[in-house]
């Protein structure tokens, strides 16, 4: 019988390990940008086709 | 379908299956079982995310409602990614520092017992009432089309999916969604270049983009504040953030695809890739019912694509209105057709007088053909009230069959079936857990440390759910109605469950006891609304949510603060 593992105590402190980017704020940051300009080419997408 | 046909959808399916089954079969550790294994990566998160959300209706309807409505309901879609931004942020990190199995687990250490046993009494409710739903809805259809027998695709596809889910649990349904995502992605990469490749010559991409812009299919974002357009950026942003919210925070289907993973960092970048990529996945299966529109302005199309539904009626005694329909039908095609050429051509030439006429002309035609299809429902109605109506749902499996060399038939009828199998994995997988951990643990508190009769408990649990859903799926014989009340059954709990999880991880100084009475208001409060108020359903989550809230800020004011000893106690 053995337990759960102990709870993952890194949080925050762990790397996103991602180029270019240190921090999860940077990551969420980076995502939002990258949905801002999805917007912006879909809506450039449906005016250049209309 | 033909022999070929035959191999690529058993190979795929029975191979997936066999493979996750025998992968994965001494899996013997509880929290290997219900989490994952601990060396799963964000690559496999982060498909089974999209896997759990992407279902055989998701393949089958969304074509479908691109060819009818155009891309605009990517809209939807956009309160997803700052979801799960918050979701990254804020609930994962206490997921996984409480070590919990299920979200509603959280609940309990966060406020008290009653509480964790609501949301997972929520959750239970709404899931199991739809848990014939995700097998019926792309059965039916399929059986439908395919001349199959409905009852043994719901049991063929229901073993499979409980031989798999009860054999290895959570790791058997991350590792068989993410091949069968390589499936799904395949196979609509092969439907979109053969769509491309059957466009009239001289048409291809842009022209067919064109044609499908001019008659208004290709508007993807409409940032009008008009209350009566369906899908604009607004209700988009918010109506999507909530749904999004509390899909992805709370629902234990998707909680537990990312809550195991190797570290924090795996599950939270298993959920950024899908902020970054879900639309536009989206966006590509509304674009190609787009384009699959403008694909049937130039071949011969059925007035109504359930030909199943409408052969039974053209065959019988008041055959001859069905048979008036398609010669108008035939006509009106034909008329659509020449307008679309002639306004290609006015484009073509740069006239900027001729262009608007032509422009005009075209959709003044594509009018009148819509005209005979709404005419043709009607008569469809008419002769038979409990037909599905929703004949967008057979548009894109349609051209499958019809249209695609075989083989390819194989690999588009697996990706349906991949998408039901992958989508219903999860769902058993987390009402097993729940039922579990939150319910029978709660009965059988003693048990809770004997590892191996838990894997056993949560085996069965997952195999009697899995046979409840297959029993549903058979014997009640869903009409098109009651999926939609089962859906709106959905959005009547999920506002209130988010609202909970809200006041926990937001307002610390509310209780177990406030929230739960709260709670329990505010959703009397939205069934009353529900019974008596003709609101879009959708609203009934920003609703509940709202209300939940508010009442229990009110209801611990009242209460006065929260007794110390009430903080961090665990259930």
């Amino acid at each position: 019988m053995t337990g759960p593992p102990p709870p993952d105590q890194r949080s925050d402190a762990e790397a996103p390990g991602v180029p270019g980017v240190r921090t999860w704020r940077g990551v969420y940051l980076l995502v939002l940008g990258w949905f801002v300009l999805v917007v912006i080419l879909l809506a450039a997408f449906s005016r250049f086709f209309s | 379908m033909n022999a070929a046909d035959w191999v690529v959808l058993l190979g795929t399916m029975v191979g997936i299956a066999a493979y996750g089954s025998w992968r994965t079969r001494h899996i013997g550790s509880l929290n290997t079982y219900l989490k994952g294994s601990q060396s799963t990566g964000w690559g496999t998160i982060g498909l089974s995310v999209m896997a759990t959300q992407a279902s055989a209706i998701t393949f089958l309807s969304i074509p479908g409602q691109g060819f009818e409505s155009g891309v605009g309901f990517v809209q939807n879609y956009f309160g997803l990614p700052l979801a799960l931004i918050i979701v990254c942020a804020v609930f994962l990190p206490m997921y996984r520092r409480l070590n919990v199995y299920t979200s509603y687990e959280f609940l309990g250490r966060r406020f008290d017992r009653k509480t964790r046993l609501l949301g997972a009494g929520l959750f239970l409710l709404q899931r199991g009432l739809a848990a014939g739903v995700t097998i019926y809805a792309p059965a039916i259809i399929l059986s439908t089309v395919l001349g199959w027998r409905l009852d043994l695709i719901i049991v063929c596809t229901g073993f499979l999916v409980i031989v798999y889910t009860v054999t290895g649990g959570s790791v058997a349904v991350s590792l068989t969604q993410k091949l069968q995502m390589a499936v799904i992605g395949s196979g609509m990469a092969t439907a979109f270049v053969v769509l491309l490749l059957k466009l009239p010559e001289g048409l291809g991409f842009s022209g067919a983009a064109h044609v499908a812009g001019a008659l208004g299919k290709l508007q993807a974002v409409d940032v009008s504040f008009d209350p009566s357009r369906r899908y604009t950026l607004w209700t988009g942003l918010l109506g999507g953030l909530f749904l999004s919210l509390s899909y992805f925070g709370t629902d234990q289907s998707q909680v537990q695809r990312y809550i195991g993973g190797g570290s924090l960092r795996e599950g939270r970048l298993g959920l950024m890739f899908n902020a970054l990529l879900k639309i536009p996945m989206q966006f590509f299966i509304l674009l190609l019912g787009a384009l699959l529109f403008v694909f049937y302005q130039f071949s011969p199309s059925p007035l109504f694509f359930n030909q199943s539904e409408w052969q039974r009626h053209a065959r019988g005694p008041g055959g001859g209105t069905f048979r008036a329909l398609e010669q108008r039908h035939v006509v009106a095609t034909a008329d659509s057709q020449r307008a679309i050429r002639a306004w290609l051509r006015a484009r073509d030439s740069r006239d900027a007088a001729a262009e608007p006429a032509a422009r005009a002309a075209m959709l003044d035609a594509n009018r009148r053909a819509a005209a005979v299809r709404s005419e043709a429902k009607a008569a469809v109605l008419a002769a038979n009230p409990r037909a599905k109506m929703k004949d967008s749902d057979y548009v894109f499996i349609t051209f499958i069959l019809t249209q695609l060399p075989h083989g390819a038939v194989g690999l588009l009828v697996a990706v349906m079936f991949a998408s039901a199998l992958s989508s219903k994995a999860a769902e058993l997988n987390a009402l097993g857990t729940t039922t579990t951990m939150d319910l029978w643990r709660h009965i059988r508190p003693l048990a809770a440390h004997d590892e191996a009769r838990n894997v056993r408990v949560a085996k069965r649990f997952t195999a009697l759910w899995g046979v409840i859903a297959v029993g549903f799926a058979l014997f009640v014989g869903f009409a098109e109605n009651l999926i939609e009340a089962i859906n709106i059954l959905g959005s009547i709990f999920y506002g209130v469950v988010l609202g909970i999880f809200l006041v926990a991880f937001f307002l610390r100084e509310v209780g177990g006891s406030a929230v739960f009475f709260a709670a329990l208001a505010a959703q009397t409060l939205v069934i009353a609304m529900f019974l008596s108020l003709d609101i879009g359903y959708l609203w009934y989550n920003l609703i509940g949510c709202a209300t939940c809230i508010a009442f229990s800020r009110l209801l611990q004011a009242v209460l006065g603060p929260r007794a110390p000893a009430d903080e961090g106690r665990a259930a």
